[in-house]
């Protein structure tokens, strides 16, 4: 829809809405269910290879944009798709970017506005509401009542309007981070434009355990720096030359919650300062060895613009900062370096280690393991436009770095990339996920575009391994760089949510097989979030439930932990306390933990085996 | 369920009209033309001959004997130009404008008439080119990481001169190409000045 006249349009678009119903169309997933492959084995052939491709053409109602119009083959392994849900009108042949969650809603991105899906129902998202307003790409995250969405193109307007703006030089023209007051999540009221000198690619919501006033808003981007005419202050000149630069930093916004409205840029720490002189003698030379270690540049001139020499200190900006509030750290992921920032300090993080790998194009986003004893870094080599998972492209290239983080120290141990080779008709590189709160194990759910969705365990990080995936071949093979495929997947209270770039909206389930069980899955469904940004690690916490305990039990077999005899015991008393109610439950529970402890001596994965005892005894207390 | 409408908002109502703008006309004046943007076809088009020039010389790495880091840089360029630059013949193709071959060298450029084969910033001159051809070992290393960072930076700069135009990357396949410019050749110039850093110096005469 191009619209001229912002107000004029808002008034047809008012006047069909009373006319028009729902735009959005649902499928459900029609296959029969599948037996459970209880196989270790992955399938071979591997059934993404060759999938079918679809077809798109030209969208009769706006000719500037393109439709699906039949559908690529799709294959899934250990999981299932519930539901595709078709973007609302304005929003298609759009791309489709990040989601946030708040209570029953997902709130998508799309480069030219974001749209809120009620998500209760996961076999039919209903469309709660669509907000059009352009500007890529359109990043969202939700704290309470309020919804942050980055701006960074310079298409993007103040006044939401789709025209764009031909000035290279305007006061209309936003780029920075947008905020909405969505108190009705029917009716969100645009409050707050915080613009910025290089717009917001990304950014990250922080909160302060020690301030419960203010929310904090870490803005990332790798663009330019705009001019200083559309916005004071701002300067592309080195630091050296200019100290107000605007490269070099990442900035932070504070959003007071009484008055969200007056929400400013209040520090703009220079994270990379210094990089040099922490590793200025570090070995291996510029990632000689070729795998992780320490990062860092040597700190000699090189050929800047026009031939004078340019000293440079570090990555001029982020892509991606996720934070993890509980455990004080973040993980940067900034041009050629994965960074690991202290934030109990949240308004001035401070760098405290760094990354380099000769394997890593551009580090993309960060995620760390629950215990944050891990963090894995992504390579979003060629920024997702290319179709990195051919046979010929690297395993360790455009994938997805494992570090052990012992005392604020990184150290790599393993690559994993989505190993189905992908055609050159598919853009494909690591992208966003999530972790699957499976009790003491990590895994993650990640989107690889069309390379699809990769479910792996990255519990031990020198083997990581895929567990489970869904992909759906070319989305068409006449249009070169025809973009599609999972722009991000993450899961929330119990299923994953997959924003695709052009088919609109995907929910799965995790079906149970020989490397997730039933109890595993019903355990990672108590694990429930208010609310969701996945740049803002929160921690995983079980309850105490029988599934809790019971998928303890089925990891005790797998790893042949426990005897098979006390296994099946453990098993019986838990169903038999399972019938019980009131204090003969309570007691048989006590009873059932104070054996398994017992059981837990000598068992070969004793800590486990007692963690289970304890389980038991949770149970009780409920 | 019903779909809303889209609502204008109050802050920005409010900004323009602390600008004294009224959004109605200012809306009307920027309505682009349907033609395609000059800057924008001029970015893309000449982006090809310059990735292909880096695509030529990153591709010398193996035979020229390049140190392991510094071949890796390069395999990863030769593929990442490469299909950069299949996206922006694509790009340009659907806009019915001229197509560079996927390895030109020179951007064709029409002055007054008559039309001219030009360097883009940063690319390397016939001369400059022999002189790398004709490294070997870490005098190639360092040839190439000089040649290379200002090849960079050259991408950067036309990056910056299409942002600078009038109604440009307002279309966004070459903004997204144009930040991915941006982005990884910002990440690749600070990778090779690191490692230009640990190239041995040239040998003193005597």
């Amino acid at each position: 829809m191009k619209s001229t006249q912002l107000l004029a349009a808002t008034l047809v678009i008012g006047l069909s809405s009373a006319a028009a119903c729902a735009t959005s169309s649902s499928s459900s997933s029609s296959s029969p269910m599948p037996a459970a492959d209880m196989s270790t084995a992955p399938p071979s052939p591997d059934p993404r290879v060759g999938l079918r491709a679809g077809t798109m053409a030209r969208w009769p109602k706006d000719t500037t944009k393109k439709m699906i119009v039949s559908p690529a083959a799709e294959t899934q392994w250990n999981m299932r798709l519930l539901s595709n849900t078709t973007p609302a009108e304005p929003f298609i042949g759009v791309t489709h970017s990040d989601i946030a969650f708040s209570g029953p809603y997902a709130i998508q991105g799309n480069y030219d506005g974001y749209q809120v899906w009620d998500i209760s129902n996961p076999r039919n998202p209903r469309l709660h509401d669509e907000y059009v307003c352009r500007g890529s790409q359109s990043d969202v995250s939700v704290y309470r009542n309020l919804v942050f969405v980055s701006g960074e193109a310079p298409s993007g307007r103040l006044d939401c309007g789709l025209q764009g703006i031909p000035d290279s030089v305007s006061m209309e023209r936003f780029r920075g981070i947008r905020i909405f007051d969505v108190t009705d999540i029917k009716k969100p009221r645009y409050i707050a434009s915080v613009q910025t000198c290089r717009g917001s690619h990304t950014h990250t919501v922080v909160e302060d355990p020690n301030d419960k006033s203010n929310v904090y808003v870490y803005v990332s981007g790798s663009a330019g720096v705009r001019s200083a005419s559309e916005l004071a202050g701002c300067s592309a000149l080195a630091p050296d030359q200019d100290p107000n630069s605007a490269l070099f930093r990442i900035e932070v916004i504070k959003v007071p919650l009484a008055a969200p409205a007056t929400a400013a840029i209040v520090s703009s720490p220079r994270i990379f300062q210094g990089l040099a002189a922490v590793t200025a003698h570090a070995p291996p030379p510029a990632d000689t060895a070729g795998r992780g270690g320490l990062g860092g540049r040597g700190g000699a001139p090189g050929a800047g613009r026009g031939g004078a020499p340019a000293i440079r200190t570090g990555p001029t900006q982020c892509h991606d900062i996720t934070v993890y509030p509980a455990i004080g750290y973040a993980g940067g992921a900034c041009g050629g370096y994965g960074l690991l920032l202290d934030i109990k300090d949240v308004a001035n993080p401070k760098r405290v280690g760094a990354a380099a790998d000769s394997n890593k194009s551009f580090w993309h986003s960060a995620t760390f393991s629950n215990d944050g004893s891990k963090i894995l870094f992504s390579d979003e080599w060629g920024g997702g436009s290319a179709p990195r998972c051919r046979v010929t492209d690297k395993y360790e290239w455009g994938a997805d770095a494992l570090f052990t983080l012992v005392d604020g120290k990184m150290t790599f141990k393993s690559y994993y990339k989505m190993p189905a080779a992908q055609t050159t008709m598919e853009n494909c590189v690591a992208h966003n996920g999530s972790l699957i709160p499976i009790p003491d194990r990590d895994v993650m759910v990640q989107a690889w575009y069309q390379g699809g969705v990769s479910v792996f365990d990255w519990t031990d990080a020198e083997h990581p391994k895929e567990i489970a995936f869904h992909d759906r071949g070319p989305i068409d093979t006449a249009t070169a760089g025809a973009s599609g495929g999972s722009w991000s997947v993450y899961w929330y209270n119990g299923v994953m949510v997959s924003s695709e770039i052009a088919r609109g909206l995907d929910i799965f389930e995790l079906v149970p097989s020989a490397f997730i069980s039933q109890n595993e899955i019903d355990a990672a469904k108590t694990v429930r979030f208010e609310y969701l940004n996945v740049q803002g690690q929160q921690k995983m916490v079980w309850p105490a439930s029988f599934s809790f305990s019971r998928a303890l039990l089925d990891q005790l077999e797998r790893g042949n932990g426990q005897t098979p005899a006390k296994i099946a015991s453990a098993r019986a008393g838990l169903a038999a306390a399972e019938k019980l109610s009131g204090q003969a439950r309570k007691d048989a529970l006590d009873a059932l933990s104070k054996q398994l402890h017992g059981d837990a001596q000598g068992a070969a994965m004793a800590p486990k085996a007692h963690k289970l005892a304890y389980s038991v005894g949770d149970i009780a207390k409920l | 369920m019903s779909r809303s409408a889209r609502r204008f908002p109050a802050a920005a109502l409010a900004l323009l009209a602390l600008f004294a703008l009224a959004p109605a006309a200012q809306a009307q004046a920027s309505v682009a033309p349907s033609a395609n943007s000059p800057a924008d076809v001029h970015f893309m088009s000449g982006m090809i001959p310059h990735h292909a020039q880096a695509v030529v010389i990153a591709g010398w790495a193996p035979t020229h004997g390049a140190r392991t880091d510094i071949r890796i840089l390069c395999e990863r360029i030769v593929v990442g130009q490469k299909d950069e630059i299949a996206l922006m013949q694509y790009w340009l193709r659907q806009k019915g404008e001229p197509v560079p071959a996927a390895d030109a060298m020179h951007m064709k450029m029409k002055m007054n008439g008559m039309e001219h084969d030009m360097l883009m910033p940063g690319m390397l001159n016939e001369e400059q080119l022999a002189a790398l051809d004709k490294a070997r070992g870490s005098e190639f290393d360092r040839l190439f990481l000089q040649a290379m960072i200002a090849h960079h930076f050259g991408a950067i700069t036309m990056v910056d001169e299409l942002l600078a135009s009038p109604r440009a990357a307002q279309d966004d396949v070459v903004y997204k190409m144009a930040s991915d410019v941006y982005a990884d050749q910002t990440t690749e110039i600070e990778r090779m000045e690191k490692m230009l850093a640990t190239v041995p110096p040239l040998p003193t005469r005597p």
